[in-house]
């Protein structure tokens, strides 16, 4: 069990040399995030969008972590990385946990930026901790299915388009409690209104996490 | 074979095509006019077959998948590919007769309705599954490919069901989970059922010959 977590810590910290280096990933979708913001306060009067910033912020992450899940592994296929990351002496499911840990301290550290700009465009109330809770959840979601699906991609014809084709559907459900648990939170209801729209965030998290490290070895095979 | 074949696929027509002039007589001659929502009710009974089948040949492509990955054959393949293209064309009938049920009754063509809603995410799924065949570089390749997005797809589809119905509400079909249909709506509703379940899986059967099929003639013209 540790030496699992050690390989996978390892492939994580890979993702992370070279994402400090590079800086490709969060600079990129940092950007994206905020400019979704920018253009939905266009698109909806700005003093009613109050009703809607849950949705807005939603949409946001949505959209910029489906475009850092899309780099992660362009950014291998193209140097050819990939193909020196399956000759690795470990087990698929080593190299999925590892991508997709990666994939998801790029997406929280978009949010951790995001989210005070976003509170402060929008006059929101002030932070509270159960955003935290939510947004990890909902990342988690979209890191577990995005990190399979866009190795898949990946190997497609049409890569940009296939990652979103694939993703939003299936995390139809994450978006949809994301958003209802964050509208909640900004009505500042209590713990126990959210704890419905968690469970289905964490179970989709669980049984995801664990069938795509399953079938992950079905994508990456040659 | 091929014979045995053949006649199987003919009995299965004349089954389903018995069993939906039995369906038709039930629900247009022998089932009493439904009190609140009138006649429009009708279309129930043809809903309730096409939601199933979007399901049905989504649980066939889900087990089809697991076995392809699986054994490598690729006749599972085939089943499953055959299933999502027939499940696609009943999906999209559930959605249709879902709006035209759903305008008399709500007033409008579309309503964010938990069943309505899910049903369009799965119809969205099936869709993704055909397009990541299409796009796939090399046949082998799109085949396990869609057999992942196959297998994740149908587990998804619970959660998908669960998030909409807690997101807007009940729908009037689950009376016929509460036993709140009357003897002679259930009795058209199952006969219904039937009929487009037996039509469902002589599609199929006429889908999976056809692929078999163009794989002969693949095959022939290579050699």
């Amino acid at each position: 069990m540790k030496k699992f977590l050690g390989k996978v810590l390892t492939i994580l910290w890979k993702d992370i040399l070279s994402e400090l280096r590079t800086r490709d990933i969060v600079v990129s979708v940092l950007v994206f995030a905020l400019l979704v913001i920018v253009i939905f306060n266009f698109a909806f009067e700005p003093e009613r969008v109050g009703l809607v910033a849950a949705g807005i912020l939603w949409v946001a992450l949505t959209f910029a972590g489906v475009l850092g899940l899309s780099r992660s592994f362009v950014l291998e296929k193209d140097k050819d990385c990939l193909e020196g990351l399956m000759l690795c002496p470990v087990d698929r499911e080593v190299i999925y946990f590892g991508k997709m840990l990666g994939s998801l301290t790029f997406i929280l550290v978009v949010a951790v930026i995001v989210l005070p700009i976003f509170f402060i465009l929008f006059n929101l109330p002030i932070f509270r901790p159960e955003l935290v809770l939510i947004v990890v959840l909902a990342t988690i979601g979209f890191a577990s299915v995005g990190t399979l699906f866009s190795a898949l991609a990946v190997n497609t014809k049409a890569r940009e388009i296939m990652l979103p084709i694939l993703f939003f559907p299936i995390v139809a459900p994450v978006i949809i409690a994301a958003v209802k648990a964050t509208g909640l939170v900004f009505a500042g209801e209590s713990w126990s209104s959210l704890s419905s729209w968690l469970q289905i965030m964490a179970a989709f998290d669980i049984i995801f996490l664990v069938v795509s490290s399953l079938v992950f070895e079905f994508i990456v095979e040659e | 074979m091929k014979e045995r074949g053949v006649m199987r696929s003919n009995s299965l027509l004349g089954l389903s095509f018995l069993l939906m002039v039995a369906a038709l007589y039930l629900v247009f001659v022998y089932v009493p006019t439904e009190k609140e929502m009138g006649i429009v009710q009708r279309i129930f009974y043809l809903m309730v077959p096409m939601g199933w089948l979007a399901l049905l040949s989504f649980l066939i492509v889900f087990i089809g998948s697991i076995l392809y990955l699986r054994k490598r054959e690729s006749r599972w393949d085939i089943l499953a590919h055959s299933s999502a293209e027939v499940g696609i064309v009943f999906t999209t009938l559930a959605l249709i007769t879902g709006a035209i049920w759903a305008k008399p009754i709500w007033g409008v063509w579309w309503t964010w309705e938990p069943r309505l809603t899910a049903t369009l995410v799965l119809w969205l799924i099936y869709l993704a599954y055909l397009m990541v065949r299409s796009f796939a570089t090399e046949e082998s390749r799109g085949a396990r490919f869609a057999a992942v997005v196959g297998i994740i797809g149908f587990i998804d589809i619970p959660i998908v069901a669960l998030a909409t119905t807690l997101w807007r509400g009940m729908h009037p079909g689950a009376v016929i989970f509460e036993g709140g249909l009357a003897p002679s709506m259930l009795l058209t509703l199952l006969v219904s059922i039937a009929a487009f379940t037996a039509l469902y899986f002589c599609l199929l059967g006429r889908r999976i010959g056809l692929r078999e099929v163009e794989a002969e003639i693949k095959k022939l013209s290579q050699d």
